[in-house]
């Protein structure tokens, strides 16, 4: 900062010194042209009244000839220095404008606020590198959730759509490159509230670069990271990236599961999307032949995925020279007739538009389910732009990179408990899955239940926290229960108890706590406030544990006490 | 002024939209003329300005006659120039020297300001008493431009080394 000072000071030294020059020049000359007083004699400006005068002509105010009218002598010189000293001043002033105006300069000054805005933050925030369309739907959803991040990104306008997102939560941006480590320590990995930095941008190369250069920096920074490309992947987590989303792979295997497991689908749904129906029917991908137009990244992921779980994928791809090609390939866009017809579409089941266009994939679509109206279509959408294009009915299931990598990743950074229970969850089968959505659309009928974690510490949980330091034994029970009457139980699921000895499943109301257990929980908004009682309120935590209600003040504690 | 004094030798990086050097031009040797008349100016406002502060103070500092406004006048614009000359000088003695130019410019326009006072805004008039205050304003300013002249010849003595 103090750099540009020094710059701008020296740039204005030019106009300053004319300036300065002629104003002493003019007052000098006025001081000494003779004028007349009110009474005819000759008078002489002072330098304080000439000094007065010229400030006002170079400003262009021009109050008047002052304090008496002027002789044609001082008119003259007058005449003279109004058109130099406006002149003088419109320079002066315009300079400092230009200076003013320096990309360098508003650069500098940018970097400086953003500096400090981050600096202030006093909570836990993230730093998000990448705005694009998965950025943004991230720190939305972030933002909801009234969780602060710093952002960074390379285009100045995705800053200013940052900036103009109608939000009442202030996230500090910065137009920088990421991959500069003195611009991620700018927006604040070194800060001690900083728990996490999230590599979003679209080049993994630069990705990768913010995993190397945050996890030398900070080795116990939380370092998440998207990749598309298997290389890079390796690479990351080879220095130990806490997690590496390929939002590719991601879906594949998804859908994978969802073929033999559409609860256990349904489920891994519900807890990672932000809203949506669950009394929706489940979804059960059909089982036989499926076509699959497009052999990419995601086309290749698909196709593996689908043949593990047993279907039949017919390939269609114009590009007959892409590596491990299947043999019975056909090549073609799918978008004609002709290309779908010779792969069998009538006997398909399904079929899965994959190109990189999404008007390539929406003529497949349209074209197939014109020779088969029962197809079952999975859609890979690129622009998040047509969204509407692809709502249902057109496709069953849409994929669109930047929603899968927002999903997955908020759901990493605010409720990292819900991975652990969908991995435990996959060892039970699909009808242990189907009993819970059940159970859960009775708790939450109307949209997808809402799910928090909780940690039995002293700021998070005081009253529980106080009961379990003095040796009472509180249960799992007494926290789901309503604090007006202890038998009613509240709508929440308790899904994950993780504790010292692991994290167990679906724990039973029995199931006793112990300081920094993490629970999860799934339910209504109101049940979570409920809940907030129990844990906090030691009075409302001691009627659940005894059934009795404690005295509130302390005259009633003592009264009870001599009663007692 | 910016063109003065700095020959494009290819070691300079200058950046087009701002001067990105700070160091005083002065004190590189480049044995170009336009060098050394740089320097000229320079001293000669520092020194100018030191001598028509010092032909205001002197005389009784009490009596009007001695101590003629127009010096004043000629002080305080000398002065005026030596300050905007020594901005942006990003070494040590640069910022020492601004600062002493800034202390002087600070007392004679105090001391213009008091004879305003005295003799347009209220009626005391040109007295001893306020002739004395303008006076030993001005010799405050003195000193500082004394410092500031030292600086300078302290300077060229090093740099001859």
């Amino acid at each position: 900062m103090d750099s540009i000072v020094f710059l701008i000071l020296r740039q204005m030294r030019a106009p300053l010194l004319l300036l300065t020059t002629i104003y002493a020049i003019a007052t000098l000359g006025l001081t000494l042209i003779p004028g007349m007083d009110d009474k005819g004699q000759v008078w002489y400006m002072d330098f304080f009244h000439a000094f007065y005068f010229v400030s006002f002509m170079g400003t262009t105010t021009g109050f008047g000839e002052i304090p008496y009218p002027f002789t044609d002598a001082q008119r003259m010189w007058a005449l003279i220095f109004i058109y130099i000293s406006v002149a003088t001043w419109v320079y002066t002033i315009g300079t400092l404008i230009r200076l003013w105006q320096n990309e360098t300069l508003q650069k500098a000054l940018a970097e400086h606020r953003f500096q400090r805005q981050v600096r202030q933050i006093n909570e836990s925030f993230f730093v998000v590198c990448g705005y694009g369309n998965t950025g943004s739907r991230l720190v939305k959803s972030l933002r909801k959730r009234l969780i602060r991040a710093s952002v960074l990104d390379l285009k100045q306008d995705r800053i200013d759509a940052l900036m103009l997102a109608e939000h009442p939560l202030f996230l500090p941006g910065l137009q920088a490159d990421a991959s500069t480590p003195r611009n991620l320590v700018l927006a604040g990995i070194m800060h001690p509230m900083c728990k996490s930095v999230v590599a979003l941008t679209d080049d993994n190369a630069v990705n990768l670069h913010i995993a190397i250069t945050a996890k030398v920096l900070k080795p116990e920074l939380k370092v998440i990271c998207r990749s598309d490309s298997h290389e890079i992947e390796a690479n990351m987590a080879s220095f130990g990236t806490d997690a590496i989303i390929d939002p590719f792979d991601s879906f594949a295997k998804d859908l994978g599961l969802a073929v033999d497991y559409p609860y256990q689908y349904m489920l891994s749904d519900w807890f990672r999307n932000e809203s949506g129906e669950t009394l929706a029917p489940v979804m059960q991908l059909p089982k036989g032949r499926w076509l699959l137009c497009g052999f990419g990244r995601f086309g290749r992921a698909i196709h593996r995925e689908l043949v593990d779980a047993g279907m039949t994928v017919q390939v269609i791809e114009p590009n007959k020279a892409l590596l491990n090609l299947p043999v019975n390939a056909v090549i073609g866009d799918g978008t004609e007739a002709v290309t779908l017809n010779q792969a069998g579409v009538s006997e398909a089941v399904g079929i899965i538009a994959g190109a990189d266009d999404d008007s390539n994939n929406l003529s497949i679509i349209v074209t197939a389910k014109e020779l088969n109206p029962d197809l079952f279509v999975i859609a890979r959408q690129n622009q998040q732009a047509n969204s509407r294009l692809f709502a249902h009915p057109r496709a069953e299931l849409v994929m669109e990179v930047s929603d899968v990598l927002a999903t997955k990743i908020r759901t990493l950074l605010t409720n990292p408990l819900v991975d652990d229970f969908l991995s435990l969850a996959r060892a039970h089968d699909d009808s242990w899955a189907q009993n819970l959505t059940e159970r859960i659309r009775k708790i939450s009928p109307s949209g997808f239940p809402e799910v928090w974690e909780c940690v039995i510490a002293a700021d998070s949980a005081h009253a529980v926290s106080n009961a379990l330091t003095k040796g009472t034994d509180v249960r799992i029970e007494h926290l789901t229960h309503d604090h007006h009457d202890r038998d009613v139980s509240l709508p929440v699921l308790a899904l994950l108890h993780s504790n010292s000895q692991g994290a167990f499943c679906m724990p039973s109301g029995h199931a006793s706590l112990a300081a920094n257990d993490r629970l999860l929980f799934a339910g209504s908004a109101a049940s979570r406030a409920r809940m907030q009682w129990n844990l906090q309120n030691e009075v409302a935590l001691g009627y659940m544990l005894t059934g009795a209600s404690l005295p509130q003040t302390w005259l009633g504690r003592w009264l009870q006490r001599a009663n007692s | 002024m910016k063109t003065l004094g700095k020959s494009d030798t290819g070691a300079h990086k200058i950046n087009a939209n701002l001067d990105t050097y700070g160091y005083s031009e002065r004190s590189i040797e480049t044995g170009s003329r336009y060098m050394n008349l740089e320097k000229v100016v320079f001293a000669f406002t520092i020194i100018l300005a030191l001598t028509l502060n010092f032909g205001f103070f002197t005389g009784d500092i009490g009596n009007a006659a001695h101590h003629n406004v127009y010096e004043l006048y000629a002080a305080i614009f000398v002065n005026a120039i030596a300050t905007i000359l020594k901005f942006g000088d990003r070494t040590h003695m640069g910022a020492v020297l601004l600062a002493a130019s800034l202390v002087a410019d600070i007392q004679l326009v105090a001391a213009a300001g008091v004879w305003v006072y005295a003799v347009h805004v209220t009626d005391i008039g040109l007295t001893p008493a306020i002739v004395a205050s303008i006076v030993s304003l001005a010799g405050g300013a003195v000193i500082a431009n004394t410092i500031s002249v030292s600086l300078l010849v302290i300077e060229t003595v090093m740099l001859r080394r």
